[in-house]
């Protein structure tokens, strides 16, 4: 089983890096982009597992390391 | 006054706690390896110093704030030990939870290395005792991680309660409410951005930093 973690900024806190990504996107003529968020990508293979213990097992994971949720959310996705 | 400095792998400011740490106590502290699970014992105060740690991988001081030995410094902390986190230090005691909040990338997305003026916000704690006297110091900062955010009611709470402890006069990196410096409900964890242990040798002629190191001596 493969995990994809999806960990990004919440609303509200400001994203520095997407702030300066939007802006070169605008310097280069993409004048139509209004904001830009930068978030990371996490994939986890974890053979072995089925999925609902996978999925509670990845969201401990989440909680204890993968995201701060002081200032970070996540989202999980599964795939065979 | 017995002391430790943890050192992980991309520390990089723990000598020169550890020289000023042995110039206020008289004694030179213990060096403890991240991988480490226990204190030596009697020990009063523990630093967790300024650098890279892990590289800064996943988020600055994630990784270190799950290290072995972070589990001995968690119960020294609960016991009422002191425990001064400086830069790297400060991420790593946010993301461990020793402290409320978070630091994120500084507003003007550069490294920020100068000296900061700081007021003294709260002069009656263990780290922050010597400067009674005065209201405002001067120590240098070096992060590109140094914007403090936590929530309003978080916010609230800490200035209500003094945890403010230290707060800067020009904002460097867009710390909410000025924050440079904080400490926990009980007062004796303390974290902050500035760097005391790069002013604190007289052989430099700049002391703005060593009245926290006078301060913890007092404190023991």
């Amino acid at each position: 089983m493969k995990a994809i973690v999806t960990v990004g900024l919440r609303p509200g806190v400001l994203d520095t890096q997407g702030k300066a990504v939007a802006s070169a996107l605008k310097g280069l003529g993409f004048g139509d982009v209004e904001s830009a968020r930068v978030g990371k990508i996490i994939e986890l293979d974890i053979p072995g597992l089925d999925p609902a213990t996978a999925e509670a097992q990845v969201r401990d994971m989440c909680e204890k390391l993968l995201a701060n949720t002081v200032i970070e959310s996540y989202r999980i996705e599964l795939a065979p | 006054m017995k002391t430790a400095v943890i050192v992980f792998p991309g520390s990089n400011c723990d000598r020169d706690a550890a020289d000023a740490l042995a110039r206020v106590t008289g004694a030179r502290p213990h060096m403890v390896w991240h991988a480490d699970t226990h204190l030596p014992d009697g020990v009063d105060l523990v630093v967790l110093p300024g650098g890279f740690s892990y590289g800064d991988y996943l988020r600055a001081g994630a990784m270190s704030a799950r290290a072995p030995i972070m589990q001995a410094v968690r119960a020294h902390a609960d016991r009422g030990g002191l425990v001064l986190g400086v830069c790297n230090g400060f991420q790593i005691l946010t993301e461990a939870g020793l402290l409320p909040g978070a630091l994120m990338r500084n507003a003007g997305m550069r490294f920020v290395c100068r000296p900061v003026r700081l007021a003294i916000a709260n002069a009656n704690t263990p780290f922050t005792r010597a400067y009674r006297d005065v209201r405002e110091t001067t120590i240098p900062i070096a992060h590109a991680d140094g914007r403090y955010y936590a929530d309003d009611a978080t916010l609230d709470q800490l200035e209500g309660d003094g945890q403010v402890v230290l707060r800067y006069l020009d904002n460097p990196n867009g710390s909410a409410r000025d924050i440079a410096g904080i400490v926990n409900a009980r007062g004796n964890v303390m974290g902050m951005m500035p760097h005391p242990e790069r002013e604190s040798d007289p052989t430099l002629g700049r002391l703005g930093g060593w009245p926290i190191f006078q301060s913890i001596a007092e404190a023991a």
